[in-house]
């Protein structure tokens, strides 16, 4: 970029970890006042350029200039929770009296001034565990700025943000923007791309396919960089469901974290699922569809009411284990804190809801567990190098195939699917889509929640919409739009 | 020949590379401070063998619990009462011996079976848990014992009564008066730990459930019970330490194993299990109980002074946990 100054400028970077080449000559810039996306799948290389342009790896070959100041923003966030946003913001670097002590007063007066240049309105003495996620990101954010930092990397900042509080965080970005921050993004999300990138550079196998402006780079030829194909775009074939597998009537959950006067999450919620059905649940955040998977895999018990059958008996909704065993499944939203155990091997994650079946004495047969999960590993084109190697080593695409194959281990009837694509590349997301085709024609009842509407609109042969844990709209496929649902989300009965 | 000093580097590498790493360290200075050959000779591995065993026991509980991401300061009070109890129970009530030990065992899981409730089901942290049953049964021990060493003398009566025949059994030595009775207990021990870990659905369970304890439960494993199972398990084997110990006394001594907790867990820690659960095993607890009990041997037959002794073993945890960590 020429007629904008660089601020950060890498020219034929490569690097190797041991015989593995992860980036091969890649040339990248931040211009002051852009926001520069960053894509490519998972295991293009995306993160180590990023730890190259912040200096926390070494290059093997190539250059970095242009002094600007680099702060990455995590995806898990660096700030300590019990301390306030002031105390946050000027960790390790507190103004002191003369004494030595920590100038409180100074401190939270700088903070306030800090946050107002941002167009910040927040207290500066609430502990910054109490802030929303999207408020705490803009804290950390806040913190880099003040450090003198001019080129932020942002690494999938809205991966764990409800769609309000993304768009909050767009804002912000615009005003960096204004501001002359340089702004490295880093994203899976289509749409998310489109409403905040200047230019996007596209990674494929560690090297570089292309740098566009965004006008430039309609949608599917920025897949078609990420993935070396053009993407398909056909919506899953219509199925033509059976009898109904799963009724849910009058199911109403309260928080179970809210102590007086119980807060409602799920309001008296009725529907059925057929075999076969993919049925999609739409909501914004707060709007109790992942509570309602939760509760359905007894979750939620002791907060929950209303009547549950599958295939005309009654279920109960008493704990996970009692569900698995009426062959309900649920697949989390989050795979590190409530699904994989980190430092077991693919196989062990795989079976450990099916390992009765593999020991019925209580000791396990090695042998017929390898062949149950290599069998359903090669189904889902796991690509591991070694399955006894801990599962945290793996990409995430792979990590959410372990997921799955244990959901798909326990052989369910009802398929609960809370964000089974989040943090997937596209590659693999293609895959997981055609999987869950596949296991709807063998006549499961399958619902899905997932914050990608693109997605959800692909795969479900029904959306029912929630809004603050009522249904607001049920939408046949034929009738379902982007619009619609979000209109039905936020509230605008249908 | 560099194909074979790659494997080498690997072999040293790798988790239990690092470990062993440690132990032959110790065997190298013990070979070099030998003191007059003493180090060289079969009978001093196998006294400090009968030394680490009822440690190393205790050592075999610790690693289950700690696998769990939990913690258990219990065991030597475990041992204590245990040791009472079973004194009791044979020198002065007369029973017979397999009843006795039978009764303790059992008594042993049942106390560790109350910590794993309480942990598991009730949710306190272990390391509250195990420390009130430490003290609580360290009480119990005095109580049963009215503060006395439960020995063949009786103060009641002022009699000696003979000492059974069972403490010297498992106080004896087997295969041609080479092996303690009680180093074929430790092993026995981890033999069991290992078979549990490794081939057992509760062996699963218990990684499960240190590694993940949420993912472990919505996979439908029953964290509350594998937590009962796994303190029981280390309450059994404070309880076969225990009698051990009152074999090797000769007495049930209500203060005997005061401070064990903290060797076993120093021996879980070298061998590199990690104390945040979810890693870790018997194999590397076997490395580790030796480790220490190289070093006490061979600061001991170099008339090493109690307090250098102290001092040179806290250094040396420190340093053979540092060795093995991953760079």
């Amino acid at each position: 970029m020429s007629q904008a100054t660089s601020l950060l400028e890498a020219r034929g970077v490569s690097k190797s970890f041991g015989p593995n080449q992860v980036l091969r000559d890649v040339s990248f810039d931040v211009a002051a006042g852009e926001v520069h996306v960053l894509a490519g799948e998972n295991g293009a290389g995306k993160s180590t350029l990023l730890k190259i342009l912040t200096g926390d790896l070494a290059a093997d070959a190539g250059t970095l200039r242009g002094g600007a100041r680099v702060a990455m923003v995590h995806q898990e966030l660096s700030l300590i929770g019990p301390l306030t946003v002031a105390e946050n913001l000027f960790l390790a670097r507190e103004p002191r009296t003369r004494l030595g002590t920590v100038d409180d007063a100074r401190q939270r007066r700088e903070a306030r001034a800090l946050l107002a240049e941002l167009d910040l309105d927040l207290d500066v003495d609430e502990p910054v565990e109490e802030l929303p996620l999207s408020t705490q990101q803009l804290v950390e954010i806040a913190k880099a700025l003040a450090t003198g930092s001019t080129v932020l990397l942002l690494d999938e900042p809205t991966s764990a943000l409800p769609e309000p509080e993304a768009l909050r965080l767009f804002e912000r970005i615009d005003s960096l923007r204004r501001h002359g921050v340089g702004i490295v993004y880093v994203s899976h999300r289509m749409e998310e791309i489109y409403q905040v990138a200047d230019r996007i550079t596209v990674l494929r196998d560690g090297a570089l396919v292309g740098t566009a402006p965004v006008a430039e780079l309609p949608p599917a030829a920025l897949v078609e960089w990420m993935i070396g194909r053009p993407p398909s775009h056909e919506r899953r074939p219509s199925a033509s469901p059976g009898d109904v597998v799963l009724r849910v009537d009058h199911l109403t959950v309260t928080s179970p974290r809210a102590a007086a006067g119980a807060r409602v999450v799920v309001d008296d919620l009725s529907f059925a699922v057929r075999a076969g059905e993919i049925v999609g649940l739409a909501g914004l955040r707060g709007s109790g569809a992942s509570d309602v998977l939760h509760a359905l895999f007894g979750d939620r018990a002791g907060h929950t009411s209303g009547a549950v059958e599958v295939r005309g008996r009654r279920v109960e909704l008493r704990d996970p284990r009692h569900a698995l065993a009426r062959r309900f499944v649920l697949l989390t939203s989050d795979r590190k804190q409530k699904g994989l155990v980190p430092y077991m091997g693919s196989i062990d994650n795989a079976t450990l809801a099916t390992l009765p079946r593999f020991s019925p004495r209580g000791v396990v047969h090695r042998g017929e567990e390898v062949k149950a999960a290599g069998g359903v590993f090669r189904q889902l084109n796991l690509r591991a190098p070694s399955l006894a190697a801990p599962v945290r080593l793996l990409s995430g695409g792979n990590q959410q195939k372990v997921v799955l194959a244990r959901c798909l281990l326990s052989d369910p009837d009802v398929l609960l699917l809370d964000e089974p694509t989040r943090g997937v590349d596209i590659g693999a997301k293609e895959e997981i889509y055609e999987l869950l085709g596949q296991l709807a024609r063998k006549g499961l009842a399958i619902l899905l929640i997932t914050s990608e509407l693109p997605e959800l609109l692909r795969l479900s042969d029904r959306i029912l919409v929630l809004h603050r844990g009522r249904l607001t709209a049920e939408l046949e496929r034929a009738a379902a739009t982007q619009q619609r649902v979000l209109e039905a989300a936020l509230g605008a009965s249908a | 020949m560099s194909a074979a000093l790659a494997r080498a580097r690997q072999v040293i590498a790798s988790p239990v590379g690092r470990v062993l790493l440690a132990l032959v360290l110790m065997l190298v200075i013990g070979v070099i401070f030998n003191a007059d050959g003493a180090f060289l000779r079969w009978t001093t591995h196998r006294d400090m063998l009968r030394q680490v065993s009822v440690w190393g026991m205790l050592a075999c509980g610790m690693t289950i619990v700690i696998v769990t991401g939990g913690i258990d300061l219990s065991v030597s009070s475990v041992l204590g009462a245990a040791a009472v109890a079973f004194s009791l129970l044979t020198i002065q009530e007369q029973w017979s011996p397999l009843v006795a030990i039978v009764l303790v065992i059992i008594g042993g899981a049942a106390v560790g079976a109350v910590s794993g409730v309480l942990v598991g089901r009730l949710k306190i942290q272990s390391f509250i848990v195990t420390l009130a049953a430490m003290v609580l049964l360290r009480g119990l021990a005095k109580y049963m014992s009215g503060g006395q060493k439960i020995s063949t003398y009786i103060q009641e009566t002022g009699q000696v009564v003979p000492l059974p025949p069972i403490f010297d059994r498992i106080d004896a030595r087997v295969f041609g008066d080479t092996v303690p009775v009680v180093v074929i207990v430790f092993l026995a021990c981890v033999v069991v730990t290992a078979f549990v870990l490794r081939k057992l659905r509760l062996g699963r369970y218990l990684y499960a459930t240190g590694g993940n304890a949420e993912a472990a439960r919505l996979s439908g494993v029953p964290v509350p019970r594998v937590l009962v199972l796994g303190y029981a398990l280390s309450g059994l084997f404070a309880a076969v330490a225990g009698i051990c110990q009152a074999a090797q006394e000769q007495q049930g001594d209500p203060e005997t194993g005061m401070g064990y907790e903290l060797q076993a867990i120093a021996m879980v820690v070298i061998g590199g299990t990690d104390l945040a659960g979810g890693r870790g095993g018997v194999a590397l607890t076997l490395v580790g109980v030796l480790t220490i009990g190289y070093l006490q041997k061979i600061l001991s037959i170099n008339a090493v002074g109690e307090a250098s002794r102290l001092m040179l073993t806290g250094a040396i945890i420190v340093c053979a946990v540092l060795l093995q960590r991953r760079k």
